[in-house]
């Protein structure tokens, strides 16, 4: 598989051609939360709504910017929609530990290192199409466009 | 295929230049990056070996054979790089560490020394960065108040204002070339108004000086700033060129060493110029690499180096508007002549970082982001923009290659 492929994985270009939760919801009862990243100009805007124990009841995204933060916007979206506070929680956490973990392990010759399992709470949960993005760690310079989405998400859900 | 004219065909100065000799993702290194750094030829990476194997001394100071061969080789390139800018003197040339601190010395010293709260600067939407912040800086501190001189759809200034923006104002910031669009700014006749108006003239050369020949006297520049490292020479080292009565009334920007006479208990003597403003030893190395830099451009021949490029550029223009059409849209003037050779565009809806991602594993490199001019980005109403910039190394083949990788780029993302 060429480099290229290993980065826009199909499921990935399918989230960017056409990404789920696309819109606005009214502001109150969501609340509003932008984040940028600054190097390339992308801009996720996300519209979420909770419910009284924190669960997200629903989700809307907008914003611009390269295949890969958009896609990732797209994928967290469908992938926290209608999850309690603790389900999205650990997704957040299994997700940052995908990119970080691999980040920092990376072995001599460009491979993903194992997890060092210290982190459980990120280990049994099931990324589904989100893995997809795991190719990323191989091209440093965009994993701030996968992560941007969950900061921003961090942001919103945020006391 | 059609190619450049031979007649400013330099395609033979790429073998002076063993980077372009390597391979990238497997593919011919197409080097298109060249606004943001170029390549050095053999000539300018020789002559700072040089200096470490054969005569690395401090300048200024040791009475021995090797200093005083340091000493001579860093002002003999101070003098060449005056002369290829057109200055009648060399203490009128400030080695600084690039065209940004250049500016921030100005800002600092002539600024903090002349503006009071209430003085206006004038600058220009296509201006970067590094001919913006030093100014906001000083907003903030003094309370100055800054005018932007407007940008057209076309891509050039808008100056049919610049009378009521000038009056009053003390300076005007301007680019020579616009890192974006490639505008090439004619700076005679704003220089003219801005100083009927009073106003002091800052010429910004980072993207000219390495394309055009200049001559900051006839441009009607006060204060004229550039970079090596885009000029085929190193990084850490670039110019700041005032007329000698302005730098000899301006306080200093950096204390140290290097830069006194005398220092007493209660205080200090500044050297004369160009010595006042370069504190602590300098980037000796650096300074003898943009004066071989300077001594290779000038054995190409500035006019060749723009007959080169306009001609690329035009090549350029014509050949991917055959094989785009309307899904490619280049930023900036269409006409060549009127434009240094930087092609800022658009492909499609496809975002700059993903075409520039492709194009990498196409060993194509290009920039993609907001060029550090994020003013103009929101002029131009897109948050990124791909740019692909040509110098003395590049040719038709690798426009055409750029052309190829952007068809790969097309297939994958529609």
């Amino acid at each position: 598989m060429s480099g290229l492929e290993d980065l826009y994985r199909e499921i990935i270009l399918d989230h960017y051609r056409a990404p789920r939760n696309r819109g606005e919801l009214p502001v109150p009862p969501a609340n509003k939360t932008e984040g940028f990243n600054p190097l390339c100009g992308d801009e996720v805007v996300l519209y979420v709504e909770l419910d009284d124990d924190g669960a997200v009841r629903d989700i809307r995204t907008s914003g611009h910017g390269c295949s890969i933060s958009q896609a990732s916007t797209s994928m967290m979206s469908a992938a926290i929609k209608g999850k309690s506070r603790s389900d999205v929680d650990k997704t957040i956490r299994a997700f940052k530990a995908l990119m970080s973990i691999h980040e920092a392990r990376l072995l001599p010759d460009g491979s993903p290192g194992d997890s060092d399992g210290d982190d459980e709470s990120a280990d049994d949960v099931n990324l589904g199409d989100l893995e997809a993005l795991q190719g990323v760690v191989k091209f440093p310079v965009r994993i701030k466009c996968a992560t941007l989405a969950w900061h921003t998400l961090q942001q919103a859900l945020a006391p | 295929m059609t190619h450049a004219p031979a007649h400013a065909d330099l395609t033979h100065l790429k073998a002076d230049f063993p980077i372009l000799g390597r391979v990238s993702h497997g593919k011919r290194l197409v080097y298109l990056d060249s606004a943001a750094t170029a390549q050095k030829p053999t000539a300018v990476i020789e002559a700072m070996n040089r200096y470490y194997r054969e005569y690395n001394a401090s300048v200024h100071r040791g009475v021995y054979e090797m200093a005083e061969e340091a000493t001579a080789a860093m002002e003999g390139a101070r003098a060449r790089i005056a002369r290829f800018i057109g200055a009648t003197e060399a203490r009128e040339c400030i080695f600084t560490r690039n065209a940004t601190e250049a500016v921030n010395l100005v800002a600092h010293s002539w600024g903090r020394s002349t503006l009071r709260s209430g003085d206006a600067v004038v600058l220009t939407h296509m201006e970067h960065h590094a001919n913006i912040v030093p100014w906001h800086m000083l907003a903030a501190e003094r309370g100055i108040e800054i005018r932007w001189i407007p940008v057209s759809a076309e891509g050039v200034l808008d100056t049919s204002g610049l009378d009521r923006l000038l009056d009053g104002a003390k300076l005007l910031g301007v680019t020579a070339m616009s890192n974006v669009l490639g505008t090439i700014v004619d700076v005679r006749p704003l220089a003219d108004a801005a100083h009927a108006a009073g106003a002091l003239v800052l010429v910004d050369g980072a993207q000219s000086v390495p394309h055009l020949p200049t001559d900051v006297q006839a441009m009607g520049a006060d204060f004229f700033v550039f970079s090596g490292h885009k000029m085929l020479g190193p990084t850490g080292i670039g110019v700041l060129w005032a007329r000698a009565e302005l730098l000899e009334a301006m306080p200093p920007f950096l204390g140290g060493g290097s830069m006194i006479t005398d220092v007493r208990l209660d205080g200090f003597t500044p050297m004369e110029i160009p010595w006042k403003f370069e504190a602590g030893t300098p980037a000796i190395a650096e300074a003898i690499g943009l004066g071989a830099a300077v001594d290779y451009l000038e054995s190409v021949g500035m006019e060749s180096v723009r007959a080169h490029e306009i001609a690329l550029t035009r090549y350029a223009l014509g050949m991917l508007a055959e094989r785009f059409g309307d899904r490619l849209q280049v930023f900036g003037p269409a006409d060549a002549l009127a434009r240094g050779s930087v092609l800022s565009f658009q492909l499609g809806d496809i975002h700059a970082h993903d075409i520039s991602q492709v194009l990498d594993q196409e060993g194509v490199c290009v920039r993609a982001g907001h060029h550090c001019a994020k003013p103009l980005m929101r002029i131009l109403g897109v948050p990124a923009t791909a740019r692909a910039s040509f110098y003395v190394y590049n040719d038709a083949a690798d426009a055409d290659a750029l052309a190829d990788a952007l068809e790969v780029a097309e297939k994958f993302f529609t």
